[in-house]
């Protein structure tokens, strides 16, 4: 008992010690009996009192990752914060929360997505290495002086080099961009006028299917004075080799053609092309943000000199993306933005650590996954080609032995495409590029292959990805299905067609 | 089971545990398109590894598949967090409300708008 009482005692001083940093010596005194008859009480029914601990205060991570959606949730199935008790869906989309509330609804609203040449989502392994770099590692890589620099400086490095392991180059050789756009604008421009300028090499090839953003900079550079080519394109939307050999001039600086089209996924022969472009000593230019990561690339087989690449096309983040720069032989190239001298001086401006960690584990998924990916992408990409071609008027767009069976562009016709897309609405698709997809023009890619206006009106893309599912693909075939029937009921075009007259033959007449 | 525990199990029970972890675990992501993505890359995973013989090789996968499945323990309980609509495809497949008499029914006309 004794042990007992001198127990409590120090217990109770302890506590009226604490608390004497704050308050008057009255009642430090009043404090302590209280707490020591308390103590004693406790501690008689008890029979011991047990010490507090030193590291309560501690957080474990080991706990911290074991816990469970259980662990979030209250009795009623909501999701509740760890310290409050209220519901924390307070930053989930408004309209969620006025569905619920309004209806029961037997399936969700949210339109199936299927515009992987567009974006993709990312990755939660990915955004998984993101998020520390959001949190805590916050320097600035750049910075050599601390050790907050340094941290980010190595995973920029590490990220560096599963990008350059990706497509067989150098870590040197990556020069992180903001994304496809610049590294094409870079590469094309920073060739022509820092080969211009000597007044030597005026030209450039690119082909007529390419991106936007190449076609947009060669435009410019026509205005500074430089002759651009665009090749055509065959039927089938590769280019021809004998074309581009003829095209290629002693005065041509580089060369520009896209790895895989954005509208109809066809596969250029980058083996050749990088070829002949070294034999004749041109520099050759790739935009692969469709193809880095989906098929198999490697710069040094492909001889090829400087490749774009995109991040958000790979399950990474949006507004990152890398442009690789052959050091040997060496391509110089006049910087765009010019500034502190960061990657080699092509390329000025404070990195982004998390976004260019993410884009290197994207890549490192990318390569890991990519047999995975790639063949059951095939297998989904053969169960819809063959759903959709089995209606009748439907034909694939672009070679189909030479296309990267993520994109998948089928014309439907004697149906509008956009109204197509209008009566799709559960499904989010797109007729073209989405560059483009605000106006109602036919497809500049489409009409390059020698495809009528109607065709090319009547043409939708499909993007298939690592996380689109079986059920899907059934889902959109199966609306299609209906839905083009339907639109073509409502088709007088489609009723003479039925009839067997040859939309050609008819006369119409002029109003 | 926590992970410490498994570790000391032996090989084809401590490997089985960490499959029911994982599919578990997959089962809680909020998109549909990643639940089902984790369920089969988990499935697929293992199968291919089945005839895996050399014990090291397979400590190595078990140490990658509790990396995964710490990853994707952080993930699910984030996706929690910023809860979205469900996707067209999702109710069919739960095999609840069909729409038969008793049963909670669609009341927005759809198409109208």
């Amino acid at each position: 008992m004794a042990n007992i009482a001198t127990s409590a005692l120090r217990q109770a001083s302890r506590l009226g010690l604490k608390q004497s940093f704050a308050s008057t010596p009255l009642r430090i005194s009043r404090y302590a009996s209280r707490t020591a008859v308390a103590a004693t009480a406790q501690a008689s029914q008890r029979t011991y009192v047990s010490e507090t601990k030193r590291d309560n205060a501690q957080v474990n991570i080991e706990t911290a990752i074991k816990l469970d959606k259980k662990d979030f949730m209250n009795d009623k199935g909501e999701l509740v914060m760890p310290g409050s008790g209220a519901p924390a869906n307070a930053t989930v989309s408004p309209m969620a929360e006025v569905l619920k509330e309004a209806t029961l609804m037997e399936e969700g609203q949210r339109p199936i997505y299927l515009d992987m040449q567009a974006t993709t989502p990312v990755d939660p392994r990915v955004l998984d290495a993101m998020l520390p770099f959001f949190v805590g590692i916050y320097g600035n890589p750049h910075s050599r002086t601390h050790a907050y620099g340094w941290e980010s400086e190595k995973a920029v490095e590490a990220a560096r080099e599963h990008i350059a392991n990706l497509i067989g180059a150098d870590p040197k050789e990556i020069i992180f961009t903001s994304g496809a756009t610049e590294s094409n604008n870079m590469s094309i421009k920073g060739v022509a006028r820092f080969f211009g300028r000597s007044g030597k090499k005026k030209h450039i090839v690119t082909s007529q299917t390419e991106h936007k953003c190449v076609l947009d900079s060669c435009r410019h550079l026509q205005d500074e004075g430089f002759e651009v080519t665009y090749l055509p394109v065959q039927n089938n939307g590769l280019i021809s080799i004998e074309d581009l050999e003829a095209a290629i001039r002693p005065d041509t600086a580089i060369v520009s053609i896209m790895a895989v089209n954005n509208e109809i996924g066809v596969i250029q022969p980058l083996e050749e092309i990088g070829k002949l472009c070294r034999q004749k000593k041109v520099f050759f230019h790739t935009d692969a943000a469709q193809a880095v990561g989906k098929i198999p690339l490697d710069v040094n087989a492909m001889q090829i000199d400087l490749m774009s690449i995109s991040s958000h096309k790979i399950y990474g983040p949006k507004g990152i993306g890398a442009c690789y720069v052959r050091r040997r032989p060496r391509v110089r190239l006049d910087p765009i933005i010019s500034g502190g001298g960061q990657e080699r001086g092509l390329r000025s401006g404070t990195l982004a650590p998390p976004l260019v960690v993410g884009f290197g584990e994207a890549c490192r998924i990318a390569k890991e996954e990519m047999q995975y990916d790639s063949k059951r992408i095939k297998t989904l990409s053969d169960r819809l080609l063959k759903g959709l071609l089995a209606l009748e008027h439907t034909a694939q767009n672009g070679d189909p032995n030479r296309f990267y069976p993520g994109c998948v562009n089928v014309s439907f016709a004697y149906v509008e495409g956009e109204s197509l897309l209008m009566a799709l609405k559960d499904i989010a698709l797109s007729s073209g590029s989405a560059c483009t997809s605000a106006s109602l023009e036919p497809s500049y890619v489409l009409r390059a292959l020698g495809n009528s206006d109607e065709s090319a009106h009547s043409s939708i893309r499909f993007g298939i990805g690592r996380f689109t599912t079986e059920q899907e693909i059934d889902y959109v075939l199966k609306a299609v299905q209906e839905r083009v029937t339907f639109l073509r009921e409502l088709s007088p075009l489609w009723e003479l067609v039925q009839e067997g007259i040859d939309l050609n033959t008819i006369e119409w007449s002029q109003h | 089971m926590s992970i410490v525990s498994a570790l000391k199990g032996d090989m084809p029970q401590q490997a089985r545990s960490l499959y029911r972890q994982l599919l578990r675990q997959g089962e809680q992501f909020q998109a549909y398109n990643f639940r089902e993505y984790a369920k089969r890359r988990t499935r697929d995973a293992f199968r291919e590894n089945m005839n895996v013989e050399d014990p090291r090789q397979i400590q190595d996968l078990i140490q990658k598949g509790l990396k995964e499945l710490q990853v994707m323990k952080r993930q699910t309980v984030l996706s929690q967090f910023y809860q979205l609509d469900r996707l067209v495809v999702e109710g069919g497949m739960a095999g609840k409300d069909k729409g038969k008499s008793g049963d909670t029914t669609r009341q927005k006309d759809t198409g109208w708008d």
